[in-house]
């Protein structure tokens, strides 16, 4: 047998196949990022040491926060409640539920998120400062029966709420849904029939069979594209102003630029917020994605494992 | 109330008087437009095992999911322990029952399916005790230490906090049989459990079943396993395009059937289960235990267990 080693071939010592291009593409791109840096360096219009400082300007972490990062949460929290809610009934046994889900997200996907926050900022004051709760048409019905009240138990004032977050997150929040639907829609109907099957034969009724069985699993095609629509979502914050709301990122980082006659830097302090924000939000999206991903997979990780330890303490 | 029995259907509308746990008359069920089921009528006992067998498309699975209400039938009456399945006759007129109390009498049919239909995104443990804590509200605790139990009972007592997913088949449809047990059913529906298993993990399947059915459970049984059938059930019944057409004890029905398709089904099923067996030597060739096993399938699923599994497992 020993003898036979020496003519059986060896370990693999090959050269690779050779990439002419890939050497081409790094000198390209060296030369355009020197070319950047140069300018960044030599162009005082950029002023990068002050757009740190803008960066950490009260108005503009006040903006990040309260605007940005609050709007966001706010907004996909409504997003995906709402979206989930019509996407079920969108695919209810109900005629007038899926009528319903069906005109919903026909509205809120055409009209565009900055005239939709327009409409709910300015239009909605203009037409119904003050909203009556109470008996539909209960002012017309207690006028044919000559009644002393008008039926509202009582008043809410929007124009309290006008110019706040809140607007903007309803705004947002209703265009997001329909967005939202549609993905939670196709994560329902990516589950097999077998499961929700399962779950009634064993006696679970229709809505814990959503809840427990199908949704969880529907989480799994769900959170990807979800994780992308809030990412987009840190985004459409900018269109606050249109509330207006200006306790908002970008609008106090350029005002602060503006205000210092530093546009560029106000600007960039906005883009590297947007940067950082968006980052952490990749990486806890890539989380999630394991967590719904748990069961699909082969072994799981030890994350996976810590993971399964909370569901079963809850 | 049902003394005008004497005819091949029994009183129609109302529950048996000798308490038969499963009492079904004349069903009928069509998808549309197509009948597939015609008017099937089958009492079955406590205690009692009834295997169910026919050609494919005979509407055996549609006649199982009735049973439970996954499906809707369109005439006729299931009655399970001696309520009316799906509906509630208020003075002659049946109401269609909302889908909670529909869940409710659920509860107590136990169902293991063709495809085993865990659920992934849980843990074995997690499987078995979720009907337990969310329909009946049992403590974690109590509920765990069921499935502990149920899991060794199948066993498959080292394998609580595996996922399905790193299950073998004839594992998956073992936890799926301790995931009905969980909820303490007086009836057993098996729709063709071991139809989706490599034929060597067939045996440890067909093994837990013979053991529920020593025990005592009341169980309907799917299944082309005609050893499973002539040492496990009390009684067969054949179903070809939708009415029952022969039943009886095994050695009457698989011995000596009467009807001619019943014949036809029988003699095609002994040409597959002779393939069945090459699949199994096969696969598990050089084994003298597993030619054993082959050589007689109806010995019980031990040697085709010792087999198919290494020994420390
Ligand atoms: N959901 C359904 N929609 C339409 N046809 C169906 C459905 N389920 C079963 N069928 C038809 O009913 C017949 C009986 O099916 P099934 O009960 O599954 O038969 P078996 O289990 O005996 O093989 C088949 O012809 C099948 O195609
Ligand atoms: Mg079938």
């Amino acid at each position: 047998m020993t003898s036979t080693t020496s003519d059986r071939p060896g370990a693999i010592d090959a050269r690779p196949v050779p990439h002419p291009l890939r050497w081409v593409a790094m000198v390209v791109i060296a030369v355009v990022v020197a070319m950047l840096i140069s300018s960044f360096v030599t162009n005082d219009k950029w002023n990068f040491p002050f757009a740190f400082e803008i960066m950490q300007q009260t108005p503009v972490i006040e903006g990040l926060w309260k605007g940005t990062i609050f709007g966001t949460v706010g907004a996909m929290v409504l997003g995906i409640a709402l979206g989930v809610l019509i996407a079920i009934m969108r695919l209810s046994a109900n005629p007038v539920l899926r009528g319903v889900a069906f005109v919903y997200t026909w509205f809120f996907r055409a009209i565009p998120r900055y005239v939709l926050l327009v409409l709910l900022g300015t239009g909605l004051v203009f037409l119904y400062p003050v909203f009556d709760i109470g008996v539909p048409f209960g002012q017309q019905i207690a006028g044919v029966l000559g009644l002393e009240s008008n039926l509202t138990f009582a008043q809410f004032d929007y124009r309290s709420l006008s110019s706040t977050i809140w607007v903007g997150i309803i705004g947002l929040g209703l265009s997001e849904a329909a967005y939202m639907a549609e993905i939670a829609r196709a994560g329902i109907l990516s589950v097999d029939r077998g499961q929700a099957e399962a779950a009634q034969a064993l006696g679970m009724p229709p809505g814990r069979t959503m809840r427990r069985i199908i949704l969880p699993q529907a989480m799994r095609v769900i959170v990807p594209p979800t994780g992308n629509e809030t990412i987009a979502m840190v985004k459409d914050t900018s269109l606050l102003i249109a509330v207006p709301v200006i306790v908002e990122l970008f609008y106090q980082s350029y005002q602060f630029g503006q205000r210092t006659f530093q546009i560029m830097p106000g600007i960039v302090a906005a883009t590297l917020w947007y940067l950082i924000v968006c980052s952490i939000l990749m990486v806890g999206q890539a989380w999630l994605e394991r967590y719904f991903g748990r069961g699909f997979g082969a072994v799981p990780t030890r994350t996976q494992q810590k993971l399964t330890k909370i569901e079963a303490d809850h | 109330m049902s003394q005008t029995t004497t005819g091949a259907h029994p009183d129609a509308t109302s529950a048996p008087s000798d308490q038969a746990l499963v009492h079904a008359v004349n069903v009928t069920k069509a998808f549309h437009g197509t009948e597939v089921l015609k008017g099937i009528d089958m009492d079955v006992h406590r205690g009692e095992v009834v295997v169910l067998c026919g050609p494919s498309g005979s509407g055996k699975t549609t006649f199982l999911r009735c049973i439970n209400q996954l499906e809707t039938i369109d005439g006729g009456r299931i009655f399970v322990d001696g309520d009316l399945m799906g509906y509630e006759d208020r003075g002659g007129t049946l109401h269609r029952l909302p889908d909670k109390r529909i869940a409710a009498q659920r509860r107590d049919i136990g169902m293991c399916f063709q495809r085993f239909n865990l659920f992934p995104h849980k843990t074995v443990l997690a499987n078995i005790i979720e009907a337990p804590r969310q329909v009946k509200g049992t403590s974690r605790r109590e509920a765990e230490a069921k499935a502990h139990e149920l899991l060794e009972q199948v066993g498959l007592g080292d394998k609580p906090s595996a996922y399905p997913a790193q299950l073998s088949g004839g594992q998956q449809q073992r936890v799926a049989i301790a995931r009905a047990l969980a909820m303490d059913p007086k009836l057993m529906l098996f729709d063709e459990p071991t139809s989706a298993l490599d034929p060597e993990l067939v045996g440890e399947v067909l093994k837990v079943m013979r053991d529920l059915a020593k025990g005592g459970m009341t169980m309907i049984v799917v299944t082309h396993e005609m050893g499973f059938a002539r040492e496990v059930a009390d009684r067969v019944v054949f179903i070809d395009g939708g009415v029952v057409i022969e039943h009886g004890p095994p050695n009457q029905c698989l011995l000596n059937p009467q009807h001619p398709r019943t014949r036809a089904f029988l003699s095609r099923m002994r040409q597959e289960e002779a393939a069945h067996a090459e699949a199994v030597v096969a696969t598990v060739t050089g084994k003298a235990s597993a030619l054993e096993a082959v050589a007689a399938p109806d010995d019980g699923a031990a040697p085709e267990e010792a087999a198919g599994r290494p020994p420390s497992a």
